[in-house]
């Protein structure tokens, strides 16, 4: 038994809590907040060399062994997702240091960080599906305060259309979870892959609950029909929480659907992954192009998020252990490039004071390592070689050319095209033509904003060059993701003893 | 008693999903309040109901006799209901402070996060104007 697995979650607690108690005190507020989130990249990293070596970690929290008591549960895939939560989490911190005005910090800014990612951890590692929708309800709550603290008006809107459709789903998780125990008897992972395996004659009953499932997880990652709030809420904002939530959020949502369409919802797999595989086409098509028809920069790149979560539920409708994997790696991949161009598109903002391409330029020739980050990561995310998309999208193609589905590579393709489309046009109006006012004033940018994005462009071009390096991980996730047993084997068969 | 119960939750949903859909601010919220107490009562019929037999172990007994209620689902719906009353009550307060900051309590003028309608029409000008 190991409190390793547990550390993800009591860590961020531990400081949300110091942070709230110290609230009084907000000079205390954002050294708490980086030590936190400096020993929670700790710990993921020790759970993610932990679960590299040792295989699947399971803990039962309380002390009850596993169908009925809650157990935390570490595979690859969590334990990857967990260590770039921290990473990210982390960043964001290093970025609210001279960004974040001091209304929201006494409002306890930084312990919501910390409440935010003890969520999405929680998230990750609960291996009981009425925990993990606990874990959600614990990540939407944070996300909500996160989105209004300090607002004005265009927050409080954004707010309210994000706390009504999030509420939805999360009426539709918890309809789920209810029927789901109502006709299984139980709420571990590992026991519902079992019960609804073996149960021939429920499986129409059991799709019909994945597809609440499907629903409720697809409105949180944000795929097509379900994402019109996430253009009309992410870009309100402030940067740094902008670049968590576009980094984090609706990845806890493909993370989600992975969880649950690999470990318990395999029965009627003809159905669920045709289904899947036209709405992340579709999720793919739609975002690229909501993403042409905008100007203003964050708008621009709230799209994209869309368009790319596409591709990763993608891998999922696949479903070869390549493709899994190379979900995982287009999670990772994207978690980066996407919230170091939110991260980049704050610091245009606070040196010209504007996201709207027209009002921009000539920053190329002003902050050339600016441009170097946007460069890197944007063409990351655009899929050009050698950087770290290039890599997830060659991935993602040819597993989808290994099953013969010949059309969605070339939507892959094609999407991949759009993207550089929006890259280019960012690129050249933001940072290449001249400055449309003639010469500017410019606010001021501190080191703290600077170290966050040149140390993600660095991890952009490093997973690009180092890809072998890094697949080997997602490569294991991808496996024990298609074959389920290790992870029924280790809940279930005592592997916490 | 299922029968009743079923259809108690179907008319919450419907009650909910129409309030829900309309323009006004504090139906949305009221619509959010009733999905989630049909959600809660779901829960509660989908996982069986079991009349008079409390889930007690007797004397000298080392697990439940078969046939006795099932004492999770109330757990479960007891922990949705703490979080429920929560968001209901945070999305009460946001309503509140839409509803001071906007100046109305109509859904549709929420516009301020939606991008500008393109400056083309020469009518609108000379309306504005």
């Amino acid at each position: 038994m190991t409190l390793l697995v547990a550390l993800p979650v009591i860590l961020p607690l531990a400081t949300a809590v110091a942070g709230l108690l110290l609230l009084s005190r907000p000079r205390w507020q954002a050294p708490i907040g980086f030590g936190g989130a400096l020993a929670l990249l700790a710990a993921a990293a020790a759970l993610l060399a932990r679960t590299w070596q040792d295989g699947i970690q399971v803990i039962e929290v309380g002390g009850w062994p596993a169908p009925f008591g809650i157990v935390l549960v570490s595979d690859m895939l969590s334990a990857v997702m967990v260590t770039v939560a921290a990473a990210v989490g982390l960043a964001a911190t290093v970025y609210s240091f001279r960004v974040v005005d001091a209304g929201r910090i006494s409002a306890g800014y930084y312990a919501l960080i910390h409440v935010l990612l003890m969520g999405v951890c929680g998230a990750f590692l609960s291996g009981d599906i009425f925990n993990l929708y606990v874990w959600f309800e614990v990540m939407l709550m944070a996300s909500f305060v996160l989105l209004v603290i300090g607002g004005e008006r265009p927050q409080f809107e954004a707010g309210l259309k994000y706390v009504a459709l999030n509420l939805l789903g999360s009426v539709g998780f918890l309809s789920g979870v209810g029927l789901l125990y109502g006709a299984a008897g139980t709420l571990n992972m590992a026991d519902l892959a079992l019960r609804v395996g073996e149960a021939d004659a429920d499986a129409r009953y059991y799709t019909v609950v994945a597809m609440l499932f499907l629903v409720a997880f697809g409105l949180k990652a944000a795929v097509f029909p379900l994402y019109f709030w996430l253009p009309a809420s992410y870009h309100t904002a402030p940067a740094p929480v902008a670049a968590l939530f576009a980094g984090l959020l609706t990845k806890v949502g493909v993370y989600s659907l992975l969880r649950v369409f690999t470990l318990i919802f395999t029965q009627d797999t003809g159905y669920t992954r045709e289904l899947l595989l036209w709405m992340s086409a579709a999720t793919m098509v739609s975002g690229v192009l909501g993403a042409a028809a905008h100007q203003d920069m964050k708008r621009i790149l709230s799209f994209h998020i869309i368009s790319q979560i596409g591709y990763m539920t993608m891998g999922l409708a696949l479903a070869t252990p390549l493709a899994l994997g190379g979900t995982l790696f287009y999670m990772v991949h994207n978690i980066i490039a996407k919230t170091n161009l939110f991260f980049v598109a704050g610091v245009v903002r606070r040196l010209r004071g504007s996201y709207e391409l027209k009002d921009l330029g000539g920053l190329a020739r002003a902050h050339p390592w600016l441009a170097a980050a946007f460069f890197v990561s944007a063409f990351s995310l655009a899929g050009v070689p050698p950087l770290s998309g290039f890599f997830a999208k060659f991935i993602m193609v040819r597993a989808a050319i290994e099953t013969r589905e010949y059309a969605v590579a070339g939507v892959m393709l094609g999407v991949g095209l759009l993207t550089l489309f929006s890259m280019v046009k960012i690129w050249t109006e933001a940072f290449l033509k001249p400055s449309p006012g003639g010469a500017v004033s410019e606010g001021a940018v501190g080191a703290a904003s600077w170290v966050p994005v040149i140390a993600f462009a660095l991890l952009a071009i490093a997973m690009g060059v180092g890809a072998e390096w890094w697949w080997r991980p997602m490569e294991l996730a991808g496996q024990q993701l298609f074959d389920r047993t290790g992870y029924i084997d280790a809940v279930l068969g005592g592997g916490a003893r | 008693m299922e029968l009743l119960l079923a259809v108690t939750v179907g008319w919450l949903y419907a009650c909910g999903l129409y309030l829900l859909l309309r323009r006004t601010l504090a139906q949305v919220v009221i619509g959010l309040a009733l999905l989630t107490n049909g959600t809660n009562l779901l829960i509660f019929v989908a996982a069986g109901l079991v009349r008079g037999e409390p889930p007690l172990i007797g004397d000298g007994e080392e697990v439940l006799a078969a046939g006795t209620a099932d004492p999770l689902p109330q757990a479960l719906i007891l922990t949705a209901i703490v979080i429920g009353f929560a968001i209901q009550a945070f999305a009460m307060a946001l309503a509140y402070r839409v509803y001071r900051s906007v100046g109305s309590d109509d859904i549709d003028a929420l516009t301020t996060t939606e991008p500008p309608p393109p400056p083309v029409a020469v009518q609108t000008a000379e309306g504005d104007a």
